[in-house]
């Protein structure tokens, strides 16, 4: 006993505050001293202020949120708006100088369809525009790990492959490992470098629309194009028609005074129609042939000499695969968008799903929505506090201070116990606590410095939750260089610390 | 005296894109598992969590008939109803609640819905909590 309080220090414990009782607060960002683990943590400002936070506001990637989390897009929107000019512009003027004419001219449908027409285009638009095209979430920490852990064991001394092959219905097909997001992407996946996302069926990032077009919006943008190409020509030939039936009666420069918006309307469906008509039927082939606009510019499954390439995707029927890139299932989006980030709630309210938005779908006791790494060190406390409480049941212990800054947890863990080289490589939440009866003194000092060295972390870009900024000395340092009295540490009852362990480690299973 | 000691970690299956990029796990079991959870449960599980996702993303009549309808509607529907996804979902969800409390939890074993990672992997966390009794302090 008395080894483990020499192991422990004597400095002042720059233990940061981390509340694990109270519901507001996420990660703790005020250090105190000789504040101990296990009393009631005074509640703490956090910089998040006392409302949660939304999942989109700690988004990794480069994407614009609107109406609280409901509207994502890419960063640079400004072509789009160009776009909603344009249309606008033209269908407005269409319906204020031609469409007069033509309904009492011609037949009153001619504005009715032209109406349906432009808002089935807008809804189209907004649709492809607004919703998530299929972004994957980035990985934890852990699965960056496990997976750092799978390449690393694969290859020798050169830098491991970050490629896998798969075989697809015969077809071998390359998965590339994603460094931003840290992910094996799964075919036909690809990184967007203007949002900074690993995309699912990736198609290409449209300006016009002012997002990327992938698996989830692919429809949205196909019909956007479909139904611009119908209300592009229905405008052309309806003003064409305007302007030859009132040229018929009373001339063609009294037409053009009279109604000067359809020379403008001319130009601009004139120049538009042969683009937007271009790209619909580029993408009808794509569509047909179940590829992507990304496969077909690379021409991955494009006939090569001598090799027996094909198209592994593809179901071998134009129809089938056009109903099912537009009329099969909608997946719901992978990011949670609106979740809120929560520290510390034991029952977590159903997240709101707006259109479009992700949501969780089965809000259960361990479903927490707090940063990963907040909810790694508050559950490597409980468990830390249960672990210790019993073995020093009569002397005081001073818990290890818990640095201020979460990150990505990672590195390999060089102090396991070597009864024990089975354990993966700690992602921060491997706790070796073992039994002082059964280990030496000395494990036990070294499992403390172990968790120590746990926290030591990789650049703050890894973590999606806003972290404090400057890196901290090595904790394990720290206490040798700040010495001070130990803090008295009154243990909790047995029952209501092993609670908390099984919270903490439930807790984990969100992380 | 009681004692007790955690380990606490986690194990992931991986994606299987053998099948195409629908949404399926390798049912390879995997060797940190090996003395906490017997084969056959597991496979079980993770091949009813993979038929439930072939269920979901499956083409056919239905899908056909609910694209049809929200196309037509300009997918305002989907601000009433929710799509087949969605619902299958929901129903993974609750199978994954309650396999934990059957056949996991007793194991020291914790399930975690592959949605809530992204849908790249299926994870185990692994609980070890040691129960010893000793007569003497040698602490």
């Amino acid at each position: 006993m008395s080894q483990i309080q020499h192991a422990v220090p004597d400095g002042p414990i720059r233990y940061t505050q981390i509340c694990t009782r109270s519901s507001s607060c996420s990660s703790p960002q005020t250090s105190s001293s000789a504040a101990a683990a296990g009393t009631e943590p005074p509640s703490c400002p956090g910089h998040r202020g006392r409302t949660p936070r939304r999942k989109w506001q700690v988004f990794p990637g480069r994407n614009r949120f609107y109406c609280d989390g409901r509207v994502m897009m890419a960063r640079q929107t400004g072509v789009f708006y160009l776009t909603l000019v344009l249309i606008i512009l033209t269908s407005g003027l269409f319906f204020a100088f031609d469409c007069p004419y033509l309904a009492s001219n011609l037949s009153p449908a001619i504005p009715a369809v032209g109406a349906v027409l432009f808002i089935f285009v807008m809804g189209m638009l907004l649709r492809a525009s607004f919703s998530d095209p299929g972004v994957l979430p980035r990985a934890t920490p852990d699965e960056a790990a496990d997976l750092e852990r799978q390449i690393d064991s694969t290859g020798c001394s050169k830098p491991p492959p970050r490629t896998r092959e798969v075989l697809i219905n015969g077809q071998t097909v390359k998965l590339k490992y994603c460094f931003t997001c840290k992910i094996f992407r799964p075919p036909r996946a690809s990184h967007c470098s203007l949002c900074d996302n690993c995309v699912e069926r990736f198609d290409h990032h449209c300006p016009w629309v002012g997002n990327c077009v992938g698996r989830r919006n692919y429809r949205f943008f196909y019909f956007f194009i479909l139904s611009l190409s119908f209300l592009t020509i229905f405008i052309f030939a309806f003003v064409i028609t305007h302007v030859v039936l009132r040229s018929n009666r009373t001339g063609f420069l009294t037409t053009l005074k009279d109604s000067p918006a359809s020379i403008l309307e001319v130009v601009v469906c004139f120049f538009s129609v042969w683009s937007i008509v271009g790209l619909s039927g580029f993408h009808t082939y794509l569509i047909s042939s179940n590829q992507t606009t990304n496969e077909d510019i690379k021409g991955t499954w494009s006939r090569k000499e001598g090799k027996d390439n094909y198209n592994p995707y593809s179901y071998g029927n134009v129809l089938t695969n056009c109903c099912t890139a537009l009329c099969g299932p909608l997946p719901p989006s992978l990011i949670d968008r609106r979740g809120l980030i929560q520290a510390d709630t034991p029952q977590t309210a159903p997240q709101s799903n707006g259109t479009g938005g992700g949501g969780s779908y089965a809000p259960t006791q361990l479903h927490s929505h707090m940063c990963d790494q907040d909810q790694c060190l508050q559950s490597t406390k409980f468990v830390l506090q249960a672990a210790a409480t019993p073995l020093l049941h009569s002397d005081p212990v001073v818990l290890p201070p818990l640095p201020a800054k979460p990150a990505s947890l990672g590195g390999p863990c060089a102090y396991l116990a070597p009864a024990q080289p089975a354990l993966p490589s700690c992602a921060g939440d491997v706790l070796t606590l073992r039994d002082a009866a059964v280990d030496s003194h000395c494990h036990h000092h070294l499992h403390l410095h172990h968790l120590h060295h746990h926290q030591h972390f990789a650049s703050p870009e890894e973590t999606p939750c806003g972290t404090p900024q400057g890196a901290l000395p090595c904790p394990a340092h720290m206490h040798l260089q700040h010495p001070a009295p130990p803090v008295r540490y009154d243990p909790v009852t047995q029952d209501s610390l092993h609670e908390d362990s099984v919270r903490g480690l439930v807790k984990l299973s969100s992380v | 005296m009681q004692r007790t000691a955690s380990l606490v970690t986690k194990v992931f299956i991986q994606r299987d894109y053998s099948e195409g990029t629908v949404c399926r796990f390798q049912t390879k079991f995997p060797a940190e598992l090996d003395n906490r959870v017997e084969r056959a449960l597991l496979e079980q599980t993770v091949k009813t969590l993979n038929s439930c996702y072939v269920e979901a993303e499956k083409v056919g009549g239905q899908s056909y008939l609910e694209g049809c309808l929200a196309c037509a509607t300009a997918y305002i529907v989907f601000l009433c109803m929710e799509t087949r996804y969605e619902k299958v979902l929901k129903k993974i969800s609750g199978y994954i609640q309650e396999q934990n409390e059957k056949i996991y939890a007793p194991r020291g074993l914790l399930l975690t819905d592959p949605i809530e990672r992204g849908m790249r992997v299926v994870s185990f966390i692994q609980l070890l909590l040691h129960s010893l009794r000793t007569t003497n302090t040698s602490v």
